[in-house]
């Protein structure tokens, strides 16, 4: 027997007469999916498409960084902030260096400065690039995924003839850069720094405009300025939400006060403000990483490594032949001592105020690293812009807030 | 070092915390740093929140001084983007009482941090809505970062072995 049942036009059925209505449904998405950009775990409770809450669960790619640097000492955890943010190795070289300069309250020669200006921008584009490739194939736009990582590739193999590595690059140290940049280094950068707006634009014509790119992330995870500051977010989720807070512009490191930029700032604070700031700040890396390039014609000649031998290692030419110089050598390695006392130093990096807290008692063991991961609170986000969305708007979300589990979970 | 002009108004900060014991001094980085009492952080952090317009929360986090006493030091650091200053908190607490107040109500964004500053230290956050251990597993058992914790772990394999065994001894499942 066939029960009819008729609806006005217009109106939903009701949902008292849905059998399962009232009853939830617990979700585990992770830690194996792959829009959660590594091992991340979302137990999601649903009530049939809609998020009810969402727990986020970290901790799978914990590998205890900061303990490690207890036991490494100052100097031979550099490799480790390699693998923090794996998608931006210099920043987080640079973030911890500074730490440590602070303490020990060393002065810069210019041209490592802009060195490391140079590179931290070039990180930032190729970090914001992998945000753009994956939240894009995580919507279905797959092309755009092969557009933008073809771009990133051209990174890598420039960072490669400068460092010799694509990836985990350990190229900074404390007073400086291991080395100069070399001119045909500097010539492949200008060459893809000039040709990169246009590609820039090309991803524009693909996503701004687009129907379901747009449908996607318009009105999906709104934060304002000031839920988004309450929940400790920063960097670019943090300015999407209209707040124009950079810490290049507000507390200048490395001589960013020097250089011509604009901060870009959104309105609504949604998925796809989140996209246009990073759009944007691709654009502006690319016009700060061209003024440091004509820097380093300027300060052609100029050390990239301060000589202090209490805590730069001597040129290797110079430990084979000289018994002083073998010593320092020697030093350096097994008992580099800081200052005693606190120090914090943060930088603007791709995903946010990345920051070192480190605690010296003077001794050649670490009192206490802790690294101020702007990951984590990005994740800590994703309940409060997830609630009563439909489960496909969390891809988009996860996507647009940009982690790393590798500096999430340190 | 040029790459610092963060405010450092001990003045300002001071003048809010008013009769409020606290031993000011400032960091190597510039920054305003208040040793505090724990009975008073409370007070502190309402009068941080309120008065001096530290709108944002940078981060939790312990520190431990083993084998001196008081044993854990606790910092809290705080950005005010009105004003371009930072400031840190920092209270020393016993072992055996390693209990500090929450800071979650008024800056929600501190509640993973407490979750992790609790995992790594076992130092307890009183009035957090979800006190869990963060980055370990609930059932781990030991606080990673103590000082008397080895780098290379204590019985590293040992969930997997209990989780094994369970696994053994229960009836093959029929699906």
């Amino acid at each position: 027997m066939t029960t009819t049942r008729t609806f006005e036009y217009g109106s939903a059925p009701d949902v008292q007469d849905d059998p399962l209505h009232g009853e939830t449904m617990e979700l585990n998405m992770g830690p194996q999916h792959p829009a959660t950009h590594g091992v991340l775990r979302l137990v999601v409770e649903l009530d049939g498409e809609v998020m009810k809450s969402v727990d986020p669960v970290v901790g799978y790619l914990h590998r205890g960084k900061e303990k490690t640097c207890e036991s490494l000492g100052w100097a031979k955890f550099f490799p480790h902030t390699d693998r923090l943010d794996y998608v931006q190795p210099l920043m987080n070289n640079v973030a911890y260096a500074m730490a440590l300069e602070k303490l020990a309250g060393l002065e810069l020669p210019e041209r490592a400065e802009v060195i490391r200006v140079l590179l931290m921008e070039v990180s930032r584009i190729a970090a914001h690039l992998i945000y753009l490739g994956t939240t894009a194939i995580d919507l279905g736009a797959i092309s755009m995924f092969f557009a933008s990582f073809k771009e990133r590739e051209k990174i890598y193999s420039i960072l490669d003839a400068y460092t010799g590595h694509r990836m985990n690059n350990t190229y900074v140290r404390i007073g400086g850069v291991y080395s100069d940049v070399e001119g045909n280094v500097e010539r492949m950068l200008r060459e893809f720094l000039e040709q990169f707006p246009a590609q820039i634009d090309e991803y524009e014509t693909m996503l701004t405009g687009n129907r379901i790119w747009y449908d996607r992330n318009r009105n999906v995870g709104i934060i304002g300025t000031d839920e988004a500051l309450a929940w400790s977010l920063s960097g670019p989720n943090l300015r999407a939400s209209g707040c124009e807070w950079d810490l290049r512009k507000t507390q200048p490191y490395c001589g960013y006060d020097e250089y011509d930029f604009e901060v870009p700032v959104g309105t609504v604070g949604d998925c796809y403000d989140r996209y246009l700031v990073r759009i944007e700040e691709m654009r502006q890396s690319t016009h700060i990483a061209l003024q440091a390039l004509d820097r380093l014609q300027e300060t052609r000649g100029q050390d990239v490594l301060i000589e202090d031998r209490r805590y730069v290692l001597p040129p290797k030419g110079k430990v084979h032949t000289s018994m002083e110089e073998l010593i320092y050598q020697f030093k350096i390695v097994t008992d580099l001592r800081l200052p005693a006392g606190q120090t914090y130093s943060g930088i603007e990096s791709s995903k946010g105020e990345l920051g070192f807290f480190v605690v010296s008692d003077g001794t050649s063991s670490p009192v206490r690293c802790h690294i101020r991961a702007p990951g984590l609170m990005n994740v800590q986000a994703i309940p409060l812009l997830a609630q009563g969305r439909l489960l496909s708007d969390m891809v988009a979300l996860i996507g647009s807030l940009d982690f790393v589990m590798g500096e999430v979970d340190r | 070092m040029t790459d610092s002009n963060i405010g450092f108004d001990l003045g300002r900060i001071l003048g809010i915390l008013g009769d409020v014991p606290v031993q000011a001094a400032l960091a190597p980085d510039a920054t305003p740093t208040f040793v505090v009492g724990r009975e008073h952080l409370s007070k502190v952090f309402e009068l941080l929140r309120y008065e001096a317009g530290f709108e944002t929360a940078t981060f939790v986090t312990g520190v431990d001084h083993h084998p001196a006493t008081p044993r854990f030091e606790v910092c809290w650091q705080f950005l005010s983007l009105a004003f371009n200053e930072r400031v840190r908190l920092s209270t020393r607490i016993e072992a055996d009482d390693a209990v500090v107040p929450t800071s979650t109500h008024l800056w929600p964004g501190n509640a993973f941090s407490e979750r992790e500053c609790y995992d790594m230290f076992g130092i307890r956050f009183e009035g957090h809505e979800d006190l869990r251990r963060l980055l370990m597993p609930e059932e781990y058992g030991h606080h990673p970062l103590r000082k008397d914790f080895p780098h290379h772990g204590i019985e590293p394999d040992r969930l997997y072995r209990e989780w094994d065994a369970r696994r053994r001894a229960e009836p093959a499942d029929a699906n």
